[in-house]
């Protein structure tokens, strides 16, 4: 986290005194601050920012354990609001709510466990790093344009750009070779010196010219997702499921496998565990498109449930706003939240501390403002560079109870445009990714088609419908058959539930620890679509031909679609399963 | 030190004192009535001038001419080696009239978060020889798998059969290379006399006692002490775990009891309530004790946890299940109808799970055969489910072939997987070769979930004729 300039934090602002302390809120009296002002609070220096100023008394959130900390003891301001430090290094990185990197942190504090008045900057000071420049002395830079890149991991050039609160100029110098991020490497015809990071502040957006609708799915190889419900690239989703429903599975596959340059992930008050196995993984994980570790295009924030509550306040603002900064590169960014509602409960506990008046179910009443402020930056940006780039933003919801109707989860449904419903029943039968098709939807499913038809097939949209057809008709039917059993429906509905089963079993179904099943490119998830549409047709021309139902469920090449997903080979053994129903199901009449 | 006798007012466990010096948040405070007791508490709430304190042994017998000493420190457990074998009382002093306990150190039972880089991601499997637990929802080292019951269930049979039979398979071979033991860490919160005497005399019954540390806080001690219960026989846990090597198993219950303590706290303090009255900082409260559990890279020791938790009226989406299994690392459910059907230990396994399962399971963990059996017999069980309640409408003659095969599974999946008793202790092996036993009832091509080479290796052919003759 940025370090305020020291002589500038003697001329702005004066220490205060520490009034009273419960939990993470602290006030202070005779402190000069302003709102979102950083500050350090008592003998160790804890971090905290300003949330409350009234009369003399200033109110803060602090973002480490306060115990001990007593009255009496100073705050001293940095004059600063709450910033990122953003450059190269970020990628590869692991950081906790206020953007202190965890090795550095478990190096500076020589134990496992998480001390206290630590810190650390966010990208590494000293670390050289090979600086390319794209542009000449002489030419006209303006906020925004890029002026040299740098490798920063195998996967990701690092492009340094002229900040979006400089004015821009003539490029007067401009240097090439090896630097650390705080060496000035341009120099501009305003005064104006250009180093390899800067510095903003989380809750401010950064800049863009323009928001456009977005027209290109976010490839997931995920069957349920691509198929059913797409997200696009610069949209949003919300995955809301009940514990054990699988929904940090489900965002740590997007983490893994999405067509995005650039990952986010945001651990917001989860599972120390869980994070751990993203660190271990995913160094070790190749990137579906490029080969390279998937942790050359990730960067983590983990905030974990026991770690500091305020601290898990700002994560989802430190994460976005690292997301914008590699927006304004022009790359595609993919931000997964895992959990929005410990986000938000984070807000509740801290504005119960302020004995604010509480809202529904007593979260603050700006909850909902806050949750569309946040899905708002997400998009499909025209920069202000002129180039285009995209995050999307896919938030975890951990209703209580799994009940859809908190507040939490219907905010988030007011805003996000795909949805994701885990349900806890499909998750207790194993069927994972436990994404209810009946409930779920995606509204870019008409402005996404476009792309299908003419990247994948041109009759994605009729086969999908189709699909989708099966799924309803086939709930329908289960309410008879939970009545009657299924062996009282007419022949034709007994063959359309068998079709629906391969559908669910074969197709909506996909195991994400299989090597091969754990990614289905676009093409697979078209093509065993359509072998279960093959069977569907061969079938039902079989019954009109007056075979018995009974005959057709027991061909051999059907249960075959099931190992589908699993199949390496998926083209020549999707044609083959398609040759033998054929075959299988005419030799029957 | 300074002394006050400046008591303004008495509210619940609460005190409210006025100082002239600043006091620290969560610093101890040791109270002395008129009558010579002695009792503790800890700052809740410190600001210029007044402080409130939250009493542990209750406020009764302060007056307010009582007087009130900061002892300037935060709550510290004193361990060592020594607490192996002991009993001590819910705020950590020796009720078992041994030998006094002489501290290599003394711990800030808050305890730190452990640094997500710093952790090593579980993976060992622990054979309980509970074929419901080992088979279908796999508990490893560092693991947090809290057992939701209900009231009148047997869950503290069950968590004494996991605290006896708790085994690493490798290590009974003989690789002792690593030379890490095994302790349970016992940790009682407002549990019945009686409970604790079941606890106390299986303990002593089969040995335990010896690697064991007890922390017991009964129903009749003051409600307040069960905030610092859990804290204290974590911190002890750590203690071995990550100083001492030992491979920590840690048992808290009862975690309902904790959580109304929690909220009669949050009541007396007057805070803007959450769902059900419950604090609004519970899941991080809670949080703060579950995180408690894992590895950390370069130790030897773990921290394993098996809190317990009676869900009230049996209802998981109240919020002390609820929080609990969005923290933990999955749940085993004990199921009341499995009870009075009389299964042994009588649990649920299809909302039952263990996130961490599917790392610690496989070749060179387990078996090959392990994780496809599971999701097999998943599948197999919640289809055989479904089809009961449409038996009860139809009746089974309405059912197909096939569907009466699903029925049939389900019955014996209950009478011989789960069905075992308390004092069976069954080897992994055994466990998944009656699982192959049960899925050879059912015809091979239903077998989807599990690759084709392990059906030949493993389907019992003959039980498929056997079947189709009756």
């Amino acid at each position: 986290m940025s370090q305020a300039d020291e002589t500038q934090t003697e001329t702005v602002s004066e220490d205060g005194v520490i009034e009273s302390v419960s939990g993470p809120v602290v006030t202070a009296t005779d402190l000069d601050a302003r709102m979102n002002d950083v500050v350090y609070v008592g003998d160790e220096g804890l971090m905290g920012e300003v949330i409350e100023i009234e009369g003399n008394l200033t109110t803060i959130q602090v973002y480490e354990e306060t115990s001990g900390v007593g009255p009496g003891e100073p705050v001293e301001n940095t004059g600063e609001p709450l910033s990122v430090d953003l450059g190269p290094g970020m990628l590869d990185s692991i950081y906790d709510g206020v953007q202190r990197p965890l090795d550095v942190l478990e190096d500076k504090m020589g134990t496992a466990f998480l001390d206290r008045g630590v810190d650390a900057p966010g990208i590494d000071l000293e670390k050289q790093w090979e600086f390319e420049p794209e542009v000449e002395e002489g030419d006209e830079v303006e906020p925004g344009d890029v002026v040299g890149t740098v490798p920063e991991t195998v996967t990701i050039d690092h492009k340094v750009m002229v900040p979006p609160d400089y004015e821009g100029g003539e490029v007067t110098a401009i240097e090439s070779g090896e630097f650390t991020v705080e060496e000035t490497v341009v120099e501009l015809s305003s005064g104006e010196e250009i180093q390899m990071h800067q510095e903003w502040p989380v809750r401010q957006a950064r800049p863009a010219e323009n928001k456009e609708t977005p027209t290109e799915p976010l490839v997931t190889g995920q069957r349920v997702q691509d198929g059913l419900f797409p997200l696009a690239k610069g949209g949003t989703a919300a995955i809301p499921g009940p514990f054990g429903s699988g929904k940090t599975v489900t965002q740590q596959q997007l983490a893994k496998w999405s067509d995005a340059d650039i990952v986010v992930y945001i651990g917001c008050g989860e599972r120390g565990n869980e994070m751990t196995e993203v660190i271990e993984d995913f160094p070790e994980l190749p990137d579906p498109q490029t080969g390279n570790p998937l942790m050359a295009r990730t960067c983590l924030i983990a905030n974990t449930s026991n770690m500091p509550v305020a601290a898990r306040e700002s994560c989802i603002y430190t994460g976005i706003t690292i997301a914008e900064y590699y927006r304004d590169m022009g790359y595609d960014v993919a931000l997964m939240a895992d959990s929005t509602s410990r986000w938000a409960e984070a807000m509740r506990e801290i504005s119960s501390r302020l004995e604010e008046m509480p809202g529904e179910e007593g979260y603050p009443a700006y909850l909902a403002a806050r949750l569309s402020e946040f899905y708002e930056r997400a998009g499909r940006f025209e920069l202000i560079n002129g180039d285009e780039g995209t995050i999307s933003v896919v938030g975890a919801v951990s209703p209580p109870g799994g009940d859809f109707s908190e507040p939490v989860t219907q905010n988030t449904l007011r805003i996000v445009k795909t949805f994701w419903a885990l349900d806890a029943d499909l998750a207790e039968r194993r069927h994972f990714p436990s994404i209810n098709w009946n409930e779920s939807y995606s509204l870019y499913k008409d402005q996404l088609d476009p792309w299908w038809t003419s990247e994948i097939a041109s009759d994605w949209a009729e086969v999908r419908q189709w699909a989708v057809d099966v799924l309803d008709e086939e709930d329908e039917l289960q309410e008879i058959v939970q009545l009657v059993g299924k062996d009282a429906l007419p022949e034709d509905q007994q063959l359309t539930l068998e079709v629906a089963r391969y559908l669910r079993e074969a197709w909506l179904q996909q195991n994400a620890l299989h090597d091969v099943d754990t990614y289905c490119e676009p093409e697979k998830t078209y093509r065993m679509l359509t072998a279960i549409k093959t069977f569907n047709d061969e079938a039902f021309d079989a019954l009109e031909a007056g075979v018995p139902v009974e005959e057709i469920q027991d061909v051999d090449a059907a249960p075959r679609l099931n190992r589908m997903g699993t199949s390496e080979d998926w083209e020549a053994f999707i044609d083959e399963i398609e040759a033998d129903l054929e075959e299988q199901l005419r030799a029957l009449y | 030190m300074k002394e006050y006798q400046t008591i303004t007012e008495i509210s619940g466990p609460l005190v409210f004192a006025e100082v002239d010096e600043p006091v620290g948040y969560d610093e101890i405070v040791e109270i002395e009535t008129p009558q010579g007791d002695t009792l503790r508490g800890q700052v809740l709430e410190s600001s210029d001038g007044l402080v409130s304190i939250q009493v542990f042994e209750g406020t009764g017998g302060i007056d307010r001419n009582a007087s009130v000493r900061f002892l300037g420190e935060t709550m510290k457990m004193p361990v060592t080696e020594d607490l192996l074998g002991r009993v001590l009382d819910g705020s950590g002093n020796p009720i078992d009239d041994g030998p006094e306990i002489v501290p290599d150190e003394r711990r800030d039972i808050v305890g730190e978060a452990i640094n997500p880089f710093s952790r090593e991601y579980p993976e060992e499997f622990i054979q309980t020889g509970v074929s419901a637990i080992d088979g279908m929802n796999t508990l490893v080292r560092g693991q947090k798998l809290p057992i939701f019951s209900g009231s009148g269930l047997p869950h503290n049979e069950l968590a004494l059969q996991i605290a006896r039979q708790a085994t690493v398979p490798e290590e009974e071979e003989g690789d002792e290379g690593d030379g890490s033991e095994f302790a349970v860490i016992f940790g009682a919160m407002g549990i019945t006399q009686e409970e604790a005497n079941e606890f106390m005399d299986d303990f002593e019954r089969t040995g335990a006692l010896e690697r064991s540390v007890v922390f017991m806080n009964l129903a009749d001690d003051p409600a307040v002490e069960r905030q610092v219960t859990p804290r204290l026989a974590l911190t002890t846990a750590e203690y071995l775990a990550f100083e001492k090597d030992y491979h920590v198993l840690v048992i808290l219950t009862d975690m309902t009891n904790y959580c109304e303590a929690l909220r009669e706290i949050g009541a007396a303090r007057e805070e803007v309530p959450g769902r059900r009255g419950y604090p609004g900082y519970m899941y991080t409260d809670l949080a703060q004790l579950y995180e408690r559990a894992g590895r950390i890279e370069g130790k030897e020791g773990s921290v394993t946890q098996i809190p317990i938790l009676t869900m009230p009226g049996d209802d998981d989406t109240h919020p002390i299940p609820d929080l609990t299994g969005y923290i933990t690392e999955g749940q085993i459910m004990m199921d009341r109808d499995l009870n009075s059907q009389g299964v042994e230990p009588p649990i649920n396994v299809l909302p039952s799970l263990s996130r961490l399962m599917d790392d610690g399971i496989g070749e060179g963990l387990t078996r090959e055969d392990h994780g496809d059996v599971s999701d097999q017999m998943y599948a197999a069980y919640a289809e055989g489910e479904d089809l009961r309640d449409l038996v009860n409408i139809v009746g089974r003659e309405a059912l197909s072939e096939r569907d009466n095969k699903f029925l049939d599974f389900a019955d014996r999946f209950e009478e011989e997987f789960v069905q075992q008793g308390y004092d069976t202790n069954r080897s992994i092996d055994e466990t998944l070769e009656i699982g192959w036993d049960l899925l050879s009832m059912l015809p091979e091509e239903e077998l989807n979930r599990i690759d084709e080479e392990l059906i030949d290796e493993h389907y019992r052919e003959e039980e498929v004729e056997a079947v189709q003759a009756d």
